[in-house]
């Protein structure tokens, strides 16, 4: 993408229009995203670093950490296959249908995350296709971890998947066809080919994919039931935490998220400016 | 006159081009199979159980007072933000591409933190922020303003998770935009504002109309930041994602169901009509 030429006296904007534009666009920036996260780190440090520390070894919230990375590590990485494949098949062949498919790919982004969540109640639930059946074998999924799990993959699914699918389309088959040709196999071309060419966008996806499954509330929140200590990931956490009006301990669990949350776009921007020609033109 | 068809015998088009590559059958049935288990089957026992009532019940849930207040709240909510962060989110992509200042970059990442922020943070952080002791609650007391736990606050919310949407849709669109078309609306005589409003707004048209759908379809099925600030009173302040998460609670599915189908396919075609939209704009615009 060229940068526009700056410096044309056609496009020079009068200077009231600037300070205007400026004033306007940062204000609304530091009221409604800025001074939000601001919000949270005072609150949490409301009464002293010690009330913080202390209200995150509370057992209920530590067991909260440990499912949210227990959900992620599990959501995360079936996520991660289901990209790669799925960018195998679209971005490297063409067949009829393609184009569904793709918005297909894209479905869970225009999905209520409440919607994404009560539908595993409808199929696994005791209401549901297969409640009964779980229920006689003694199986739990919905209210438990294998419901947030499937929660939690639904609302991600597209993140890793639609960073790959544009850029392997935009880089071709060429080098990948050029090694078949000189004989090596399907996974060693994957290896030594097609992963190092793809594998900024790939760790960018992730990092997207990793941020939204921690940070998941609608979705989770459904099929959880809120069992304390045993099904609550951490923004259900704050959750319960801010009903009980308990708010330095709420704004310290939600300053963990928010804490992600910056690392994420910090670690998003860097590779948005260090590696952008290895990130997909197309996306977004 | 005699009909005559000048088509060719066609051999049917193959399901797929050729390829040395291999992988493709494994690829595209894990991805298939992977989407269908996690997304389309579920979606389908949602359709199902909403289809699975008679037509008056239908009606009788979807024209239910609260139902119908729920709706015309989100869509009215919904609308408003998305056109605030239009507004906004144009003023924004005209800062990042068109000015030079120290900081633009920060500037640029602070516009994906609504995506990156988890909307339970949004939510518990916007309502403090509002509420009547709140930062900036509070400077609207004197004026008999209440903006958390009353509709202003549900807007407020909405705005912080759609701005991303429509500053990342605008912002490509106007970086793309050339600038020959703007000086030569200068060279004929045109001033600034009139080059903005006759030239560059039509041509930002279609990304800013995609920008509002996009962070209007997002706000109609927001929940997490929403629930925190809105106050939740049935009738007044209940959005219709929490009108279903109550009918859940209450183990009413079926309820819970045709909300839910009623919202997704309204939301779902909006989209699609804004694809063809855009589809047709661009066009128009490429023509000239």
């Amino acid at each position: 993408m060229s940068e526009v030429r700056l410096d044309r006296p056609a496009l020079r904007d009068p200077r009231w229009a600037r300070a205007a534009i400026f004033i306007g666009g940062i204000g609304f920036l530091l009221l409604f995203v800025v001074l939000p996260v601001a919000t949270v780190a005072v609150e949490a440090l409301n009464k002293g670093i010690g009330a913080y520390f202390k209200s995150l070894q509370d057992p209920d919230t530590q067991s909260a950490i440990r499912m949210t990375l227990t959900v992620a590590a599990i959501a995360v990485p079936l996520n991660l296959v289901f990209g790669v494949a799925a960018a195998w098949a679209f971005g490297k062949f063409d067949f009829r249908g393609k184009t569904l498919l793709l918005s297909l790919i894209d479905l869970p982004f225009s999905v209520s995350p409440v919607i994404a969540g009560m539908v595993f109640l409808l199929v696994f639930g005791l209401q549901g296709w297969f409640g009964p059946w779980l229920r006689e074998h003694h199986i739990k999924i919905v209210f438990a971890l294998p419901g947030l799990v499937m929660a939690t993959i639904f609302v991600t699914l597209p993140f890793v998947a639609r960073e790959l699918i544009p850029l392997m389309q935009e880089q071709g088959s060429e080098e990948e066809e050029a090694a078949r040709m000189l004989g090596a196999g399907g996974f060693r071309i994957f290896w030594s080919i097609t992963l190092p060419n793809i594998k900024w966008a790939l760790l960018y996806g992730v990092l997207l994919c990793n941020a939204r499954a921690m940070g998941e509330f609608g979705a989770v929140s459904v099929v959880s039931g809120h069992i304390r200590g045993l099904t609550n990931t951490l923004p259900l956490q704050v959750d319960i935490l801010y009903n009980e009006y308990n708010m330095v301990a709420a704004f310290a669990v939600a300053s963990l998220l928010a804490g992600l949350a910056l690392i994420t776009l910090v670690a998003k921007s860097f590779l948005e400016w260090r590696y952008a020609d290895q990130l997909a033109l197309t996306r977004r | 006159m005699t009909a005559v068809t000048l088509t060719r015998p066609r051999a049917r088009a193959p399901f797929r081009r050729w390829s040395v590559l291999p992988g493709f059958g494994p690829a595209l049935g894990f991805t298939l199979t992977y989407l269908s288990l996690i997304v389309l089957i579920p979606l389908l026992a949602l359709f199902l159980k909403a289809a699975q009532m008679d037509f008056a019940s239908i009606w009788a849930i979807l024209t239910n007072p609260r139902v119908l207040a729920a709706f015309r709240l989100t869509f009215l909510a919904s609308a408003i933000a998305a056109a605030v962060n239009v507004a906004f989110g144009l003023v924004i992509a005209w800062m990042l591409v068109r000015y030079r200042f120290w900081g633009r970059r920060i500037v640029d990442a602070v516009v994906d933190l609504p995506f990156a922020l988890p909307t339970a943070v949004a939510g518990v952080a916007l309502s403090s922020l509002m509420a009547k002791n709140g930062w900036v609650g509070q400077l609207f007391v004197p004026f008999g303003i209440d903006i958390a736990y009353a509709p202003p606050g549900i807007v407020v919310a909405l705005i912080f998770v759609g701005l991303p949407f429509v500053v990342r849709t605008v912002q490509p669109v106007l970086q793309d935009f050339e600038p020959e078309l703007e000086e030569a609306a200068a060279t004929l005589g045109a001033d600034r504002w009139v080059t903005f409003i006759r030239i560059t707004l039509p041509a930002l048209a279609p990304a800013m109309l995609t920008g509002f759908a996009l962070a209007f379809a997002r706000a109609i099925g927001e929940y997490g930041s929403v629930i925190f600030i809105a106050g939740n009173r049935p009738g007044l302040t209940e959005i219709v994602p929490l009108l279903i998460v109550i009918k859940l609670e209450e183990f009413d599915y079926r309820g819970a169901s045709v909300i839910a189908v009623a919202s997704l396919i309204i939301s779902l075609s909006l989209l699609i009509v804004i694809n063809v939209l855009q589809k047709r704009l661009g066009k128009h615009h490429e023509r000239g």
